[in-house]
């Protein structure tokens, strides 16, 4: 993807490589990928495919050991994340780089109260008082919709609903005003009339603050309607990239077309027989030869057991890692 | 009130049921009276043979606890359960201060199962698959010997699994073969009635579709009546004749599963249609949606009059003082909601 000046974050040939005693296992191998401000790119897979290790590694966020450090390049505000000395990191992150996880409860810390963790972040990042850190935390509470903010904030997570929590967490990830922010299945532990309240919350701050988001899911639905451009990992890697009316309409890879046949939807006839995709997903420690996702592939050739497919381009914004796409593309 | 479809007898009714369950009062951990939350109150379906019920809702509503009452694995407070002519409800018994099951009870457990939502909780981690399948036939002293080794090796079959897979233990398999293995063991006496509660919210996308095509074709091919609890209304719609919506311990509406989608009335089922997203970006991003305010009430202490009043976008002065009863608006679609006519 060319570089434009919008670009804020772009992500090349990023490799995170876990030893475990099953041997090596290669998490994320090869994901290059960029956000423009104010954009969001929605990075899809299934449990296992590298797209939260991906996002845990721009930021540096995973434990090494067991993990080896990632290699590649992460290019923001001129700088390259991969190498940057931690000191320097740790100004960015909570700052300019924020990240809210899938299961609040977890990320919160259950001892300290929702405002002594909202405040910490403004007062280390920015140098704020107490004081104007309370007030720009309640105003912050305040704007992602948490009612009597000026008394919730003296309240420990615990005594928040899930919703609320991730409330807590989006307020949280939001006050510095990040230019990235990673979201990690943000409303995957939520209800659907909770999700459908906080994926617009994200998508009105994201308009008013221009952050770029890189959402990360497994579910289509959720990407359809939020994200601008689509990146479909499998094994470790990006298979398919595109916008996402590219990618909805006209899926290259045979897993994208796969995910999409095999979701059960609510505007389709009823009690038809879903299109499942065979197989399981890889063991990353035992991958197979060639395309990994070849021993589940329909349309799996002699070529896609010998070797990784090239890429194909499809439009200057689409394109996909096949060797049998030329055929339906 | 239950509404029985004209084609068949039912084979389980459901009538006015409730579960209740203890709960500190507010006050503590020091509290020393005990309140109450109805987990379940006023619930009442039927069930034809060959059919299948789906039941969604958001958590908290109620349908896990439907589904574990309806197969008397909770005693419920009240309310009856009749299944295939029988009043289960009836089969319990004191013993030293608990309930326990009467001998009737537990011969029908041949005929009630349940498939649960966890793969990785529910086998248990020390038993091989082959223990693991034989436990519900030794209970009930089905096949021995080799014949019992048969016999679990074709219920591995009808699941889509290699029988050489008996000697491995559930950590050796993934989450989509751990359910398969979880819903062998819901077969194994050969049941009519199997209550799945979220048996593919735990699974990869891509699996989820496998287990649901799985479950239709066991549906067809042994005749099974399924209760198919989750709370992803797109799935349940898949696998569903008729879908219940609860919500906090209550049915809101019931109706095929088809009129549920196109034609809901209840302004809570139609707030939880608009909020399923689209995989499809110009209709997702063109559609109208009803995104609710609030939260789910707390079920210790729910709203008086409609439980939804408080996040409903129609509420009248009415919903807050009186409770809407289940009532039917055309043959088979039952909605609670006083602005339904």
């Amino acid at each position: 993807m060319a570089t434009t000046t919008d670009t804020v974050l772009e992500v090349c040939d990023l490799r995170t490589h876990f030893h475990t005693d099953d041997g090596l296992v290669k998490a994320v191998d090869g994901v290059s990928f960029s956000v423009r401000r104010g954009e969001t790119l929605g990075l899809v897979g299934e449990s296992g495919s590298g797209k939260s290790v991906a996002c845990l590694s721009a930021l540096r966020l995973v434990p090494t050991p067991p993990a080896a450090h990632p290699s590649g390049v992460i290019r923001f505000a001129g700088k390259d994340l991969l190498t940057l000395p931690e000191r320097d990191l740790e100004r960015l992150r909570g700052n300019r780089l924020a990240m809210i996880f899938q299961d609040p409860l977890t990320a919160l810390n259950p001892y300290l109260s929702v405002g002594r963790q909202l405040t910490e972040v403004l007062e280390v990042h920015e140098g704020a008082t107490p004081a104007a850190a309370r007030r720009a935390a309640i105003e912050m509470l305040t704007r992602v919709g948490i009612p009597a903010a000026g008394q919730r904030i003296d309240q420990y997570p615990h005594q928040f609903s899930g919703g609320m929590r991730q409330r807590v967490m989006i307020a949280m990830a939001l006050l510095c005003g990040p230019e990235v922010l990673f979201a990690d299945e943000p409303t995957t532990a939520l209800d659907v009339t909770i999700q459908a309240q906080i994926l617009d919350l994200i998508g009105e701050l994201q308009a008013s603050l221009g952050t770029a988001v890189v959402l990360v899911t497994h579910d289509l639905g959720v990407v359809a309607g939020t994200a601008d451009r689509v990146a479909v990992m499998y094994a470790g890697r990006i298979v398919e990239e595109g916008t996402t009316a590219e990618v909805f309409a006209n899926p290259l890879h045979p897993y994208t077309q796969g995910l999409l046949a095999s979701m059960p939807r609510i505007d389709t006839p009823s009690r038809q027989r879903l299109a499942a995709i065979p197989g399981l997903p890889p063991d990353l420690g035992q991958l197979p030869s060639g395309c990994p996702f070849h021993p589940r592939c329909q349309q799996a050739g002699d070529r896609c057991r010998q070797a990784y497919p090239e890429v194909v381009i499809a439009s200057p914004t689409h394109r996909a890692a096949c060797w049998e796409t030329e055929a339906v593309s | 009130m239950t509404v029985v479809p004209a084609k068949a007898a039912p084979l389980l009714i459901v009538d006015d049921l409730a579960v209740r369950f203890p709960v500190p009062r507010a006050g503590g951990w020091l509290a020393q009276r005990q309140g109450e939350v109805r987990a379940v109150d006023g619930v009442s379906f039927s069930v034809a043979k060959g059919e299948t019920l789906g039941l969604v809702g958001e958590s908290g509503c109620g349908k896990s606890t439907t589904g574990r009452a309806v197969l008397q694995l909770l005693r419920p407070a009240a309310g009856k359960v009749i299944f295939d002519g029988e009043p289960i409800h009836e089969y319990w018994r004191r013993q030293g201060g608990r309930w326990v099951w009467e001998s009737r009870l537990r011969d029908l457990r041949k005929r009630l199962q349940m498939i649960f939502q966890d793969p990785f909780a529910s086998l248990n981690p020390r038993m091989t698959v082959e223990a693991i399948l034989a436990e519900p036939l030794r209970n009930f002293g089905i096949a021995a010997g080799s014949q019992r080794r048969e016999r679990i090796q074709q219920l591995l079959q009808t699941v889509g699994m290699d029988p050489r897979a008996i000697r491995r233990y559930p950590h050796e398999f993934s989450g989509g073969q751990r359910q398969r293995i979880g819903i062998a063991r819901a077969l194994a006496l050969g049941p009519d009635l199997i209550v799945a509660d979220e048996p593919i919210s735990a699974l990869d996308v891509s699996i989820q579709a496998q287990i649901i095509n799985l479950l239709a074709d066991l549906r067809e091919r042994l005749g099974l009546t399924l209760i198919f609890i989750a709370h992803d209304l797109a799935a349940v719609r898949h696998i569903s004749d008729r879908i219940a919506v609860m919500y906090l311990g209550r049915i809101v509406e019931m109706a095929p599963a088809q009129t549920i989608i196109d034609q809901p009335r209840h302004p809570y089922t139609q707030a939880l249609i608009s909020a399923v997203p689209l995989p499809d970006p110009a209709r997702e991003r063109s559609r109208q949606r009803t995104i609710l305010t609030g939260e789910l009430p707390s079920p210790v202490s729910p709203p008086s009059g409609c439980p939804f009043h408080t996040r409903c976008p129609l509420r009248e002065e009415r919903c807050r003082h009186d409770v809407p009863v289940l009532q039917q608006i055309t043959p088979g679609h039952q909605v609670a909601c006083h602005l339904v006519e």
